[in-house]
């Protein structure tokens, strides 16, 4: 066994961290990549230009450079609007930006723009027969999305989804960077305190393979479940 | 119009960060940015097309060793691709006597090597998913030919993959553009490390980081025209005919 020299609870604590901040904002990102996918496809001129606007600038513009930007500036931008509701209403107020959260929503912030793009594909891939079949039923719109939008789209949307969640898994590991302790900055820290880099970071690297390999897993039986009726999944290889 | 430009003079004069220095600065980080994703993109093309053939190999010594690189590189995060290259490559067992050690001393080097790698991996299973999708009618035409196999390769499979691979390919390019921002965590000064320099010496974090962020983003489209460009020309005989 690997001497991880009493670095091992921390690992594993960090490891938590990795995959509770993975998991969180997944469900931000898919939160907001289906408002930006209803926004781009509303008829609304604003509404459709914001989500545009939206996903452009934040599928150009690098990960690391906008997490830097939004925990930074973040804390400033609140503490200017703090001051001035201060200065305005006597309202005392003080937000201080958690690590953990600033980075559930940053990286939330970016996934959201593809899970936009994303979703918006696999709502326009629904047969519009079906839509108006449940119009013809006098389904409101809310339960028309819940049972004939919803679980269709999800079956176009699932191989997409799935390449989205890996790139996130990936990116979590940026949070390091801003000074949170996921078990990538757990392992750095360690390979500079002992001078074995090796030691803790190729179990860091073993365990980010192994969620991604579960992950494929549990998505490869998604894919099976929403594919049912629609003959072999092979079908999706083409 | 005039109050426009009366405010434009206004916000520059009372300006402070944007010096001839700062943007000497970010236009040093530009050339190392556009320098390591260029060099690393180019030695991984290189390496990833004989890599994306043998990957299709039906040899089972050949595929799998090839599989398991772009598995493990794809699977784990570029960041500690970069650590793991960075700091261990000082253990090396005494590479520090070799000529080796004045190249690798230098961060730019060990990270050009993480980048390359990285890029190989998804390089190498964009080209071989090209190939796979190679249709049967072309081979057998090929075939038919009396083509022997490295003629087919040179003069069918690989013409027309690389053309199916183009949209992928350009999403990766722009993906390495991104990825490169995490040389600045050991201490390279690209676009981002010049942004983070500025701001730890003005405290501005908007004005350091939305002015990369501006240039990024600039960059990202010009990658991205310059994509549309090549597969305009490149899949012109595919488009439906008017």
């Amino acid at each position: 066994m690997i001497d991880l020299q009493g670095y091992g609870p921390r690992l594993l604590e960090g490891a938590l961290v990795t995959i509770e901040l993975a998991l969180l904002s997944l469900v931000v990102a898919i939160f907001l990549g289906l408002l930006t996918a209803s926004a781009k496809m509303s008829r609304s001129w604003l509404l459709h230009k914001i989500g545009t606007l939206y996903t452009t600038v934040i599928r150009g513009v690098p990960d690391l450079v906008l997490m830097l930007l939004l925990f930074f500036g973040g804390q400033i931008g609140i503490n200017m609007v703090t001051d001035w509701l201060y200065d305005r209403f006597g309202i005392d107020i003080f937000i201080n930006i958690n690590e953990f959260v600033a980075g559930v929503i940053t990286i939330g912030l970016i996934f959201g723009a593809y899970m936009g793009e994303t979703f918006r594909g696999a709502f326009l891939a629904v047969d519009s027969g079906q839509i108006e079949a449940g119009r013809a039923y006098g389904m409101s719109e809310a339960l028309m999305f819940r049972r004939i939008r919803f679980p269709q789209m999800m079956r176009h949307a699932l191989p997409g989804l799935s390449n989205n969640w890996m790139v996130l898994l990936k990116t979590t590991a940026l949070v390091s960077i801003i000074g949170l302790t996921d078990m990538v900055r757990v392992a750095a820290e360690a390979s500079k305190a002992t001078h074995e880099p090796f030691t803790f970071l190729i179990p860091v690297a073993v365990i980010y393979l192994l969620i991604a390999s579960v992950s494929e897993w549990i998505f490869a039986r998604l894919q099976k479940r929403y594919n049912v009726g629609f003959g072999e999944a092979d079908e999706w290889n083409n | 119009m005039e109050q426009l430009s009366a405010w434009f003079t206004e916000l520059l004069a009372d300006n402070s960060i944007f010096t001839a220095r700062t943007l000497g600065y970010y236009g040093e980080g530009l050339v190392t940015t556009v320098q390591l994703v260029f060099l690393s993109l180019v030695i991984g093309l290189v390496i990833a097309v004989p890599l994306s053939i043998a990957r299709g190999s039906k040899r089972k010594w050949i595929k799998m060793p090839i599989f398991f690189y772009t598995y493990v590189f794809r699977g784990t995060p570029l960041l500690i691709q970069l650590y793991i290259i960075y700091y261990g490559v000082v253990f090396i067992e005494g590479i520090q006597d070799t000529w080796l050690w004045v190249i690798l001393e230098e961060p730019f080097y060990p990270a050009l090597i993480a980048f390359t790698l990285n890029t190989v991996a998804y390089t190498t299973e964009i080209f071989h998913g090209a190939i796979k999708a190679t249709s049967k009618g072309e081979i057998e035409a090929a075939r038919a030919y009396g083509m022997s196999k490295s003629l087919m390769m040179r003069r069918i499979i690989l013409p027309s993959a690389f053309r199916r691979a183009l949209p992928a390919y350009g999403n990766e390019v722009i993906f390495m553009l991104h990825a490169s921002a995490i040389a600045s965590v050991v201490t390279i000064m690209d676009l981002t490390g010049a942004a983070r320099l500025v701001y730890a010496r003005f405290y501005a974090p908007f004005d350091a980081f939305l002015f990369v962020a501006a240039l990024y983003l600039c960059l990202t489209f010009a990658i991205l025209y310059l994509f549309r460009y090549l597969e305009r020309r490149m899949l012109a005989h595919l488009k439906p005919q008017s």
